[in-house]
């Protein structure tokens, strides 16, 4: 996801002389051809994130498009209040980008892990949310950051991520992507728990049970027509994220479904802990329930019957 | 566009009077440092600053952040004063429905940067004038801070960066006042030796009496910029200053005058009630 962001910024960069990347001293390896073509537009704030968000927001207010690179909660969590004052409140055209969202850095600890920056930013007035699946979605994602007026939140994976479309999606800012269609259960996923929804779809597939997948890549503002018709269409909807239990897509979703009194809609997510252990990010996963098989589980316990 | 209507120790006398007036009807808080930086506004907006009140976001204007944004009161007095908006307004402070908030607010015509939370202007004010270096542009970026603002790390990580980037159309100016919150500035967190600390941190550093506008005109003039390096100004000040009964007064931060003091506030400063 990482190289395919990078590629299409650089893209964008090149057509667009308002876009400046700042980074807080981290990209080794993946920023330099950012840096290579566009000295004048790279910026290297430091291991300094409150100031770097300051000097975005200046840069914005005078003409240009920053995009703020950092890791994990890195970007969100030390200078939140930078993104919230001096970004969101003069709804500037800041862009802050975290790469390694979610469980990415599983074995490096909690310190390094993003798993509450969707609720966080998701609050905050005027903030789209991104959060694309795989390489596909996070190239779209560099355009859509830039094409949305205001500040832009896009929550990357890792470099190496499976491209999970196997054909080319329909890519729409606001707008879910409907990966498979079913009408037992709809899985709605962001980010790369794409790849647990899909795997889970097949094996529930094998047991008889039809199951929808959505795509959300946008979080905020979430796809209020494409939730409606899966909890109209769906008896059950449940919502697949590498985030902790509060704030994430399950309560973007749940905004839209609860007062349609339709479907059942239960939530697959990490626990509401720091993760207490080293582990991979499959393996800290795994352990939340945020998995495949549990997933599959899950819906059969749900639906009933079919099974 | 600079305006040279006017005169700088006049319009400071004005706007403190304006923000004692406004502070007073809304019964708010800061006057204490209100006043303490009118002499520093009064002579950016009289001699130092271009901008065209007719049209705040021209793009060659001098960028002005107040960092310390619970002074708006006199803020939006020397705004009105000098053009920006009607100074009929002003009444309007922290009144409902009004666009004059109780922090610096970008609703109002010349204010570039909401501020209120501090250690938010530096690094806004740093990234202007990264544009304008980078840009090959020559508008200044100014940010007037509080000495007690500068317990906030975000402002230190401001000045490495400025450094670094060799920003000399910055200036920070630091409203010397010794007093902040909850006590004096070198009790609660110790800046001594300020100056130096500044020198040690790359910047251009000139200590003045931040109520003598020419030791302002003087060190906020373009042509006392160093190359390659940005500008702070240590202007020493007194929390209240002009009011008798205010001046180093620590509950002025909090206070605001009933009418009786009003009128002798006013009277001290040689305007009509």
């Amino acid at each position: 996801m990482r190289t395919a962001f990078v590629e299409q910024l650089c893209a964008l960069a090149e057509a667009d002389e308002r876009i400046w990347l700042l980074t807080g001293d981290l990209g080794f390896s993946v920023l330099e051809r950012f840096a290579d073509a566009f000295p004048q537009r790279f910026v290297n704030a430091g291991v300094a994130e409150q100031n770097m968000i300051g000097v975005a927001a200046g840069l914005a207010l005078s003409g240009k498009v920053p995009f703020v690179y950092s890791i994990a909660n890195f970007p969100v969590m030390r200078c939140l209040e930078q993104i919230r004052n001096d970004v969101c409140y003069h709804g500037l055209d800041v862009k802050v980008v975290s790469v390694g969202g979610g469980m990415v850095y599983g074995s490096q600890g909690y310190t390094h892990h993003g798993v509450e920056d969707i609720a966080v930013m998701s609050a905050l007035p005027g903030m789209s949310v991104l959060a694309p699946a795989d390489p596909v979605e996070a190239a779209w994602a560099a355009t859509a950051a830039v094409d949305r007026s205001g500040p832009v939140y896009v929550r990357l994976g890792k470099a190496g991520d499976p491209v999970l479309h196997s054909s080319p999606p329909q890519l729409e800012f606001g707008r879910a992507v409907t990966v498979r269609e079913g009408a037992d259960a709809t899985l709605v996923s962001t980010g790369a728990a794409l790849r647990i929804a899909l795997e889970a779809a097949s094996e529930l597939e094998s047991r008889g049970v039809h199951a929808r997948v959505l795509s959300m890549p946008t979080v905020k503002p979430v796809d209020v027509e494409a939730l409606t018709r899966a909890a109209t269409d769906t008896p059950l909807v449940v919502t697949i994220e590498e985030h902790g239990p509060v704030g994430g897509l399950y309560s973007a979703v749940l905004e839209v479904i609860a007062p349609l009194r339709a479907a059942v809609c239960v939530r697959v997510a990490l626990a509401d802990e720091p993760a207490p252990m080293a582990g991979s990010c499959a393996y800290l996963s795994e352990r939340s329930g945020l998995d495949p098989h549990s997933v599959a589980k899950t819906v059969l316990s749900l639906v009933g019957g079919k099974a | 566009m600079s305006p040279t209507q006017f005169e700088a120790a006049t319009l400071a006398r004005d706007i403190r009077a304006d923000a004692l007036r406004m502070v007073a009807a809304a019964n708010a808080s800061h006057i204490g440092t209100c006043l303490s930086m009118g002499d520093i506004l009064a002579v950016l907006y009289a001699d130092i600053l271009r901008y065209d009140v007719g049209d705040p976001s021209w793009s060659d204007r001098d960028r002005f952040i107040l960092s310390k944004g619970h002074g708006a009161a006199i803020l939006y007095a020397v705004l009105a004063e000098v053009g920006f908006f009607e100074t009929e307004l002003l009444a309007q402070y922290c009144c409902d429905g009004s666009m004059l908030m109780g922090h610096a607010s970008h609703k109002v015509p010349g204010v570039e940067v909401s501020t209120g939370s501090l250690g938010h202007g530096l690094p806004i004010g740093t990234g202007m004038a990264l544009a304008a270096k980078r840009g090959g542009v020559d508008y200044r970026t100014f940010v007037l801070v509080g000495d007690g603002e500068l317990d906030e790390g975000s402002n230190w990580e401001a000045m490495l960066f400025a450094t670094t980037h060799e920003l000399d159309g910055l200036v920070m100016i630091v409203d010397r006042n010794g007093l902040q919150g909850f006590g004096e500035s070198e009790d609660v967190m110790r800046l001594e030796p300020l100056a130096a600390k500044l020198e040690a941190f790359g910047w251009d550093v000139m200590t003045v009496d931040g109520h003598d506008c020419n030791q302002l005109r003087t060190a906020l003039a373009r042509d006392a910029t160093v190359a390659g390096k940005p500008r702070a100004i240590i202007a020493d000040t007194i929390k209240g200053k002009g009011v008798s009964y205010m001046e180093g007064k620590i509950e002025w931060h909090y206070r605001s005058p009933n009418a009786e003091q009003l009128a002798q506030a006013l009277a001290e400063l040689g305007v009509d009630s």
